[in-house]
């Protein structure tokens, strides 16, 4: 057991709290620690005291009871608390207060679920627009999955937004359908001439009930629906699903597999960041940026698909490895791909690095304070950018990486420019890991069958997708089909923190900070 | 700037002569130019709509405007509002939250107004069908001309979808006056009364 965690179970002793340790082994990285419900809110304010970072809160609805998860994490160590409410009184204390990064995972639960959270500071629902009642909570056992509403939903009109008053204060309401090739959402800002004195979020316009029309689904299939929580994220969400499938079921995969799915998991961060240097670029009119990042970003899909047959490799992990191996003797290939691409990228961040309209749009634009980024638990680049040096894959290695060294870029600035500099060393990074790949790639099978998991298994699976980590919680219940899915990712604390970072820029600069934080509408929304 | 010159010389023009492997590329192009120009005076004026979709086929409609497909040399741009555009192209399964937003963004675009469904859930719902939260294809909320099946459907299977979208014996469904078209849900309803009775419309 590590320092935080002696120190945290101290406090909880010394506070008089009852802790069931169930140890390491049954939600792996992560230890479990069950507790009575009145003690929820106690263990949350004790977390905060300690340091941890929240990691999501998630609800996993039983026949009469509703079982809580919540994923406290430090330098690499996980701890999940779990409670349980009963059914007809489902009632914990809100987490919020001591970590503000969990506001709207919280309300999701309310929503969905239908646990009441005492003492949340915001009382607004969220994901739940007007598609359904407020007494109907669709992942409940109860609610069918057509749900209880047919016919029209109405747009979310009424929505309850925060305002500010004041001589010279306006109002700029944005989205849901916006005006690029983008996702939907609503912003509402507040500004006084050009600066904004506050941006209000309103997701959820995606929401497709990912999380219930899991249930029942087999592992393929949850791995295929994992693969669309979040179309950029396709790998690292399907990799993530399958990981805690496969702990779930304790199935030991493959070694080439692992090593494959690195390879894809690499080309994927590669692939997005390519893509977003280029776009923030383009939105402040550098349209050389845009176009050279753009070509490479094809070039290498095209790739892609030539590998693992898919431009984004979607589907091609499944649970117990991977569809496809590599054709034999493409290894060769792949480094000279590698290098060429080094050679590409090297001249041209070199010019973005240090280009002089670039900087006077860049630096200091967009700023997340590191206390903001620790507040909220910003993980990816969001967070390294802000001083948060935490990768998954380099402080709680899963395979391959747990052999492989992982460079993990770190800058203080917060700022959009330094969030494309922590991108474009991710890049490099991530080119020297698939070379490493390539070397140690052992041979043998690529993917083994699923053993059938006991009722009730439960794995977790913990995952550095290019936007950060990604946490998914799997419950398998007869027959292997699955019970509950929860991936949750690492977008529900890089939106709160695009509210903070943009107060007192100026609203023409929103597009640029919007984009160097990119955080998932879909991913989010679920 | 000698490194920006030097770097746009050294890649010179992708686009042109196409790349070995994408031989039809042209040639659908040529034959979109032929038809926008014949039926579109000249240019195509797209407005993308994610109605729900994963974002998988985003990614691959912005692959379009990149120098390889450089879709505007045929005449095909992305528009910022719906009110300058010729086709929507809508993408995901409708979520019921985007449900109002889909049918005033319909609204808002001029007749003769194009609807491509793009990708396998905008098409039948894909893996996310109908439930609480998802209204599944785009055809259950408003009149679809054309489907591009794919997940995500690559940049060229998208431009030979709006070549489809402009030859108009491949239409899926033909044109009904408004008031006249039954809507998922509740048939009773009509456009017109989801236009003007809907608070914050």
């Amino acid at each position: 057991m590590t320092g935080w965690q002696t120190d945290f179970l101290d406090r909880l002793t010394g506070e008089g709290i009852a802790v069931q340790d169930a140890g390491s082994t049954s939600l792996a990285p992560a230890r479990r620690l069950a507790l009575q419900a009145d003690d929820w809110g106690t263990a949350g304010r004790l977390g905060a005291a300690v340091g941890c970072r929240h990691a999501g809160v998630w609800a996993d609805p039983h026949d009469d009871q509703v079982v809580v998860y919540a994923c406290l994490a430090q330098a690499g160590d996980y701890l999940v608390l779990e409670t349980a409410v009963p059914l007809r009184h489902p009632v914990l204390a809100s987490h919020t207060p001591h970590f503000p990064g969990v506001d709207r995972l919280e309300r999701h639960l309310q929503d969905l679920v239908g646990v009441a959270l005492l003492n949340h500071p915001d009382s607004r629902r969220w994901t739940r627009h007007q598609a359904w009642a407020d007494d109907c909570f669709p992942l409940r056992a109860d609610c069918p999955v057509r749900g209880h509403s047919p016919g029209r939903a109405r747009g979310d009109a009424d929505y309850p937004f925060a305002r500010i008053q004041g001589s010279g204060v306006y109002e700029i309401p944005v989205g849901p359908v916006h005006a690029g090739i983008i996702e939907p959402g609503h912003f509402r800002f507040q500004a006084v001439g050009e600066e904004i004195l506050r941006l209000e979020q309103r997701l959820g316009y995606v929401h497709k009930g990912i999380e219930k029309i899991a249930v029942g689904r087999d592992p393929a299939g949850l791995a295929r629906l994992a693969g669309r929580v979040s179309g950029d994220s396709t790998v690292a969400h399907t990799w993530a699903a399958c990981q805690a499938m496969e702990r779930a079921a304790g199935c030991a995969v493959p070694p080439r597999a692992d090593c494959l799915r690195a390879l894809m998991a690499e080309r994927e961060r590669i692939a997005n960041h390519l893509g977003d240097i280029g776009a923030i670029c383009n939105d402040v009119g550098f349209a050389f940026a845009h176009v050279q990042c753009a070509r490479l970003r094809e070039q290498w899909q095209r790739r892609s698909r030539a590998l693992f047959g898919h431009r984004l490799m979607m589907d091609a992990i499944v649970p117990g490895g991977v569809a496809n191996d590599l054709a034999t003797g493409v290894a060769g290939e792949l480094r000279a791909d590698h290098e060429a691409l080094r050679r590409a990228v090297t001249p041209l961040f070199a010019i973005i690095g240090d280009h002089p309209s670039l900087d006077d749009r860049l630096l200091d634009t967009g700023r997340l304070t590191p206390e903001d980024a620790r507040a909220l638990g910003c993980t990816g680049y969001v967070g390294k950018a802000s001083g948060q040096a935490f990768d998954v894959r380099r402080d709680s290695p899963y395979r391959p990486y747990d052999t492989l060294t992982v460079e993990v870029p770190v800058r203080t600035e917060g700022d959009v420019a330094a969030r494309v500099q922590v991108r474009m060393a991710e890049v490099h990074a991530s080119l020297l890991l698939m070379d490493q790949l390539l070397t140690e790639m052992p041979r043998g099978p690529v993917n083994v069958a699923l053993p059938m998991p006991e009722v009730d298994a439960v794995g977790l699976g913990c995952v550095e997708g290019w936007r950060g980590e990604i946490v998914t919680f799997v419950r398998l219940g007869h027959g292997g089909q699955v019970a509950r899915f929860f991936p949750r990712d690492p977008s529900w604390f890089t939106w709160p923190a695009l509210e903070r970072l943009v107060l007192g820029n100026i609203v023409p600069d929103f597009p640029v900070c919007n984009k160097s934080v990119n955080a998932s509408y879909a991913g989010h929304d679920l | 700037m000698f490194r920006i010159l030097k770097q746009s010389l050294l890649t010179g023009v992708v686009t042109e002569p196409p790349p070995a492997t994408d031989a039809g590329l042209e040639q659908l192009g040529i034959e979109l130019r032929r038809r926008i120009d014949a039926r579109l005076g000249h240019s195509l004026a797209i407005r993308q709509v994610d109605a729900g979709s994963c974002n998988g086929c985003e990614l691959e409609i912005h692959a379009l405007n990149n120098a390889y497909y450089d879709v505007e040399r045929f005449g095909v741009h992305f528009v910022a509002s719906p009110r300058h555009a010729d086709a929507l192209l809508v993408t995901g399964p409708v979520s019921r939250h985007m449900e109002a937003a889909l049918r005033r963004t319909w609204l808002a675009t001029p007749s003769p107004k194009l609807v491509i469904a793009t990708g396998t859930c905008a098409c039948t719902g894909g893996e996310f069908g109908i439930s609480y939260a998802s209204c599944g294809a785009v055809e259950n909320v408003i009149p679809v001309d054309v489907k591009i099946a794919g997940c995500p459907p690559t940049p060229t299977d998208l431009l030979r979808g709006l070549l489809a979208a402009l030859e108009p014996e491949r239409r899926q469904s033909p044109r009904v006056p408004l008031r006249a078209r039954p809507l998922a849900g509740s048939p009773t309803e009509s456009l017109v009364r989801s236009k003007g009775g809907e608070p914050g419309a």
